[in-house]
């Protein structure tokens, strides 16, 4: 488990009671149990506590923790005969998004989503999830496919940003967001978006621009990192924790303001202690979403969706 | 022609008090360091006389020098929720706005307008750099949609000069939906069969350069605007390495096949008519043609050259679409 810094009295804890055991299985005539398993209810109690009211910015950390399940966790799980379809025919294959046909409990879909990766090397091979333009390219291609072929669009979002690079800003990173957004509003067949980790701005829009957006638990989204914000409006990235307050990039907030749809409950202390079970709730939520567009016309969900998009916001934080 | 003779209809002129004049009656280019005198800087609408420098100009003069006669109308923008996250920083963003709405005379960042150009019946948006940066929060989403929507109306093309630093930070998340809300916009008038120019100003960057700004039927640009997602800064620090002479520049992208065109902002008004001329079905406009005094009725006929023997005249004031 690789612990948060916010978590560090949990780590404490658990850590004791870890310690504990181990020492008894050297000295097995000490009897340990009952003292590791009240440090454990303590870890539980704590974990609980701690998870409860997270602030935005350590919602910020954990929607950014290493173990959570990342995109191509949930599609290994949750799909079957998945596909990847790769290649923008232009330039290249940007590996930062992932996409191909694949099965939702047999309904056969077009999933699209960024990738961080995992470790070191899948990390730099994802560049972080930071899409270039050609990643964006592949899903508007990806999304043109699921089109013609009526099949549901469903993008799974976590990206820290679209990759500000010099090749990235030559081959027009600013026209591949715009053309994938507006692909996201011109497509005939459902699109259904999760934000398993974190929305980063103009990347994150281009595949969120959906019919529905869910968001896990602890996932953010927001026109800017809290520390890209600190070091504009204070002068000061430290000042991190008081612009993610500021923001409202939390789930709950976003929900307030009918930028998304519904948030899907993670586990507790977070998707990255129960992988399984929080790709379980994401597959879940994505079945029910589904169901819910089954018979409706292109037309009535191109309108749907734009009507949507030009009605948010209106209402503020009073909605 | 003399742009200071224009007038505005003065219901429009008494809506906000006007910017002062300036005190200081020669500025410095900022490029080649040669004094300019105002007048001669309005005259040439605020482009340096010297080294062709295109210095920010605000909406509403670049209107006052495109529409004919320098006559328009605003169009009216429904007023979104105010300061809708609460923000604050290291002031209120209530507080922010008022200093931005008293130092521009502007109530936001940006100013829709709809008026005749050429005799042709045209809506344009223009985007305030002075006010905030130019950023897009709901108001900029609003002023944009209400542009596309007053052009369906009228059947009108569409003109949208862009300049932002980005995001309006203070709306949060509302900011970064104006990038879809805007496009939705912009589908709508391409259903209508209407043009939308965008001309893309010093600077366009951010997420309004990754929607509407990347959006148009013709891309133009001023010379040497910056253009760009990320900025210049950001990317340095990102790949460490210094970026190229005139990187993320108009011609810059203009070579990278990312625009039509760049005109030097003199040529712009009679580029945008010819353009849209044959955009919406009109015949060519007669070279020298003077703006029409306000109230003049728009005779189309009375502008069009004689049509040469095969073409077909279309009929007066009428787009074929
Ligand atoms: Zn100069």
């Amino acid at each position: 488990m690789n612990y948060l810094e916010f978590e560090k009295p949990l780590a404490e804890i658990e850590g004791k009671a870890a310690e504990l055991r181990a020492m008894a299985r050297n000295t097995p005539e000490m009897d340990v149990e009952k003292e590791a398993e009240a440090l454990d209810k303590k870890a539980e109690q704590l974990l609980t506590d701690l998870y409860k009211n997270l602030t935005p910015w350590r919602k910020c950390q954990v929607a950014r923790h290493q173990d959570r399940p990342h995109c191509k966790d949930y599609i290994d799980a949750l799909f079957t005969e998945f596909t990847p379809l790769a290649g923008d025919r232009n330039f290249a294959d940007d590996h930062a998004i992932m996409g191909g046909l694949a099965r939702l409990n047999d309904r056969a879909v077009v999933v699209i989503g960024q990738e961080k990766g995992s470790d070191t090397k899948s990390r730099i091979e994802r560049n972080f999830g930071m899409a270039r333009p050609e990643g964006y390219r592949k899903a508007i291609r990806l999304m043109d496919l699921a089109a013609r072929f009526k099949l549901p669009v469903i993008t799974l979002v976590d990206t820290p940003g679209a990759y500000p690079g010099k090749g990235a800003e030559e081959r027009g990173q600013a026209e591949a967001i715009a053309r994938s957004t507006e692909k996201c509003l011109q497509v005939g067949v459902p699109v259904i978006s999760v934000v398993i980790g974190e929305g980063g701005s103009g990347g994150a829009v281009a595949l969120a621009t959906a019919d529905k957006i869910l968001m896990l638990e602890h996932s953010v989204y927001s026109v800017i990192t809290p520390e890209g914000c600190a070091s504009i409006l204070w002068k000061d990235a430290e000042k991190m924790r008081e612009a993610a307050e500021a923001m409202r990039l939390t789930a709950q907030d976003l929900l307030k303001l009918g930028v998304v749809d519904q948030i899907i409950a993670e586990p507790r202390g977070g998707a990255q202690r129960d992988r399984k079970a929080a790709i379980e709730a994401v597959g879940k939520a994505l079945d029910a979403t589904l169901a819910k567009f089954d018979g409706k016309s292109a037309e009535k969900l191109i309108a749907a969706r734009r009507k949507k998009f030009l009605d948010m916001g209106r209402k503020g934080l009073a909605a | 022609m003399n742009w200071i003779t224009n007038y505005v209809r003065p219901t429009i002129n008494s809506l906000f008090s006007r910017r002062e004049v300036p005190e200081n009656l020669w500025s410095k280019c900022p490029e080649c360091g040669t004094m300019l005198f105002h007048r001669e800087l309005t005259d040439n609408l605020q482009v340096c006389s010297n080294c062709n420098h295109h210095m920010a100009i605000t909406p509403r003069d670049r209107f006052k020098a495109l529409f004919d006669a320098g006559t328009f109308s605003e169009v009216a923008v429904p007023e979104p929720v105010a300061d809708p996250l609460q923000f604050r920083d290291q002031k209120k963003y209530p507080d922010r706005m008022k200093a931005a709405q008293k130092s521009t005379g502007e109530k936001e960042a940006m100013l829709v307008a709809e008026g005749e150009i050429g005799r042709m019946p045209v809506v344009c948006a223009g985007q305030d750099f002075s006010f905030m940066a130019g950023s897009m929060g709901m108001y900029v989403g609003n002023a944009f949609i209400a542009a596309c929507e007053r052009a369906i109306e009228r059947r009108a093309p569409l003109v949208v000069f862009s300049a932002a630093g980005g995001a309006r930070m203070q709306e949060g998340i509302l900011s970064l939906m104006q990038m879809p809300r805007t496009t939705v916009a912009i589908q709508m008038l391409k259903e209508a069969g209407l043009p939308y120019i965008c001309v893309l100003t010093h600077p366009t960057t951010g997420g309004v350069t990754a929607s509407y700004a990347m959006l148009g039927d013709i891309q133009i640009a001023e010379p040497n605007a910056l253009i760009c997602f990320a900025g210049p800064r950001v990317i340095e620090q990102t790949i460490r390495e210094k970026l190229p002479e005139g990187f993320q520049r108009a011609e810059y992208l203009l070579d990278h096949g990312m625009l039509d065109r760049v005109t030097h902002r003199k040529d712009m008004r009679d580029e945008l008519i010819t353009i849209l001329r044959m955009l919406t079905g009109l015949p060519p406009a007669v070279a020298a043609d003077l703006p029409a005094p306000e109230g003049a009725a728009a005779e189309t006929a009375a502008e069009v050259a004689p049509a040469p023997a095969l073409v077909e005249t279309p009929k007066a004031g009428e787009p074929q679409s």
